[in-house]
């Protein structure tokens, strides 16, 4: 690994989204599990409505995001408990760097072994679903926009349960309605697209959304962390 | 006298005591003039008959949702930038009402759903993110009694609070910005596409509303200061 | 030279006050001693002077200027060492250590990684995963680390827990050239430690 220069943003990013993937991958079972839980969930629904093609094209992006979000959420409560309960939280609001750093960078890591699985395996399931082609690529782009959006809003949230009492349902009631506007444009992209409308302002809703939350998001993380370690 | 003398918590909890039971009685008189206004003198309304009157109730509870939620993210912003107990009191002390209201606002607006529209929920913008927003509420609650240590809950509740004011914009304009079911607003600056008794009954009830919530705000915040500084003097001197 | 100053800390948690005026001063080549029963605030004092903690009232100074914000001048020079030392369990020891160092500082070579553990005791076990040692293995890690960082001001919580008598030897001998090198120290710790504390602050609930 690099030196870290003395008050570097990209440093202490470069640091923590090594460090974190570097863990994911010398543990791969935890991703696994999380795209076995997508897959399975995704699988229990045509059992569930009944296997009729129309209707499972109908509802097939929707159901789609829905598993994805919940799969994404699998791993949230794990993403900052494992660093404050060890101390290295500590040690990153102590270091030199710029807390944001650290946490845009460990947020990286967590959509680079959550998000992008999870968008690379979606079109398997589209074909599950029966959708066409078109469909699929906007599904999967909608994924690949959503996902980070996700990862930042659930990055925040989980910084604001650290050390509560039943941190795990608590991040559910925070998170999922904040995952709310995320699932709409999502799914709406695929949904516009199979029913032969324009994709294109949702994506872009979706990619707005994204750059503004890839703004706020860590600086609000960072401030639920320094409340969490005070 | 300075600026921050009802700042302090023992001075703001003889001030609420006093003010409380003053907000209460005038919130009973307004709502009970709203409600003969609405119920009794505003006409039937052409097209929907007397179900429109939920309206009387409905839009002041879906306004005070929504401004309760903005004051109670002042207040947060407030106790995370100059560290005051007393504003992280107030947010905390405005929450359940807020909920309160969200939750009266779908309720009634159910009600009214059900004869107009066919059925009692649809999915469309501002229900969804109306919905949001009573999560919001009950995120903060669940939030702010997460911890130990109550100061610790205050701040996260109050960031939280910070994060969630985004979908504030979004309920207020969805009836504008997507082709919803839900109908638009009648009242607007320019002027009203109303009776001027109905508008006269939703103001009354509106301010009804609003003097409820303070008196409430002030007399929960009374029982968070008193358990907060059950330790100190002044207190135990009760 | 440096230069720490407390003057008037008080801090409470929970709306329960654990001190009220604490004043130190420590300068180049001291270390101070923090000494308390349990639960007298030990912690959470050095949780305020490192700037983790708010504190109610008091004013903490690094060379004269504030510190209780902690700025990037301050932090620089600070190493903090709490219960928990920032240890991965699936890391070797290796690079538990080369991580805490490159957290703050840059990382040095592999050479000098390789020194500091041989130094601590853990040159065999360097590629084991942190995981499969002990909590006195673990704490070597730690005082690896102290070997290499280059921070002037140490603040350590409880240094000695876990550690045996030749960990504790070694963790005075790097005490003993830290202030040689000019360094400061605040450590909360119940053991006697062989350079004597230039004072002891004894924290009483």
């Amino acid at each position: 690994m690099s030196a870290v220069a003395a008050g570097s943003f990209s440093g202490a990013f470069r640091w923590a989204f090594a460090r974190d993937l570097r863990l994911s991958w010398r543990h791969p079972g935890e991703t696994m599990l999380m795209v076995a839980f997508f897959v399975l969930v995704a699988s229990l629904f045509p059992l569930g409505v009944g296997a009729e093609p129309q209707l499972l094209q109908r509802i097939g992006p929707g159901v789609i995001w829905v598993c994805a979000l919940l799969a994404a959420f699998l791993s949230l409560p794990a993403l900052f408990a494992g660093d404050y309960a060890d101390g290295t939280l500590e040690q990153m609001l102590l270091s030199p760097h710029p807390m944001s750093g650290w946490v845009s960078g460990k947020i990286a890591a967590h959509w680079m072994a959550s998000g992008i699985p999870l968008t690379l395996l979606s079109p398997f399931l589209a074909l599950q679903y029966g959708l066409d082609a078109g469909t699929l690529t906007i599904l999967a782009c909608a994924l690949a926009l959503g996902t980070p959006l996700l990862s930042l809003l659930g990055a925040a949230c989980a910084a604001l349960t650290l050390g509560a009492r039943g941190a795990g349902m608590l991040l559910a009631l925070l998170a999922l309605p904040l995952f709310v506007p995320v699932l709409i444009f999502g799914a709406g992209a695929a949904e516009a697209q199979s029913s032969g409308l324009s994709p294109s302002p949702h994506l872009s809703l979706l990619g707005a959304g994204l750059i503004v939350g890839a703004m706020a998001l860590p600086a609000a993380a960072c401030v639920a962390i320094r409340i969490a370690l005070d | 006298m300075n600026f921050f003398y009802f700042a302090s918590p023992s001075t703001f909890y003889r001030l609420a005591g006093i003010l409380a039971p003053w907000c209460f009685a005038v919130a009973a008189i307004l709502g009970a003039a709203g409600l003969y206004v609405g119920l009794v003198q505003a006409p039937t309304d052409a097209q929907q008959g007397e179900v429109y009157r939920v309206i009387f109730i409905h839009v002041p509870a879906a306004w005070m949702s929504m401004f309760l939620y903005f004051v109670m993210a002042c207040y947060g912003a407030m106790s995370l930038t100059f560290n005051t107990r007393l504003a992280a009191m107030m947010a905390r002390a405005l929450a359940p009402t807020g909920a309160m209201f969200t939750f009266v606002a779908l309720w009634t607006g159910a009600f009214w759903g059900r004869p107009t529209w066919g059925a009692y929920w649809v999915w469309d913008a501002r229900l969804t993110s109306e919905l949001v927003l009573l999560f919001l509420y009950f995120g903060f609650i669940a939030l702010g009694n997460a911890f130990e240590d109550p100061r610790r809950g205050d701040r996260a509740a109050a960031l939280l609070a910070l994060i969630g004011v985004v979908n504030l914009p979004i309920i207020y304009f969805s009836v504008l910005w997507w082709n919803t079911l839900h109908q638009g607003s009648s009242v607007s600056f320019k002027g009203t596409s109303m009776h001027v008794s109905m508008l006269t009954g939703m103001l009354l009830m509106a301010f009804a509303f609003w003097s409820y919530s303070i008196g409430t705000a002030l007399a929960r915040v009374r029982t968070i200061i008193l358990e907060r500084e059950r330790r100190t003097r002044w207190v135990r001197a009760l | 030279m440096n230069a720490l100053e407390a003057r008037g800390l008080a801090c409470s948690r929970g709306g329960i006050p654990l001190f009220r005026d604490v004043s130190f001063a420590l300068t180049s080549g001291e270390w101070i001693a923090v000494r308390g029963q349990n639960g007298s605030g030990k912690t959470t004092l050095l949780r305020c002077a490192s700037g983790l903690t708010r504190f109610d009232a008091g004013e903490v100074l690094w060379n004269g200027q504030d510190a209780g914000t902690g700025p990037i001048a301050f932090r620089a020079q600070l190493l903090y060492a709490g219960h928990a030392a920032g240890i991965k369990d699936d890391l070797t020891a290796m690079e538990n250590l080369r991580d805490a160092l490159a957290l703050r500082a840059g990382a040095p070579t592999n050479e000098a990684l390789r020194g500091a553990l041989a130094q601590v005791g853990l040159d065999r076990h360097r590629h084991l995963p942190a995981r499969r040692l002990s909590a006195g293995q673990r704490r070597r890690i730690g005082l690896a680390r102290l070997a290499l960082d280059p921070a002037m001001l140490w603040v350590l919580d409880e240094p000695l827990t876990a550690l045996d008598d030749a960990g504790q030897t070694i963790f005075s001998d790097l005490l003993q050239r830290h202030l040689a090198r000019g360094g400061l120290a605040l450590v909360a710790t119940h053991h006697e430690v062989a350079p004597a504390p230039a004072r002891e602050l004894r924290l009483v609930p």
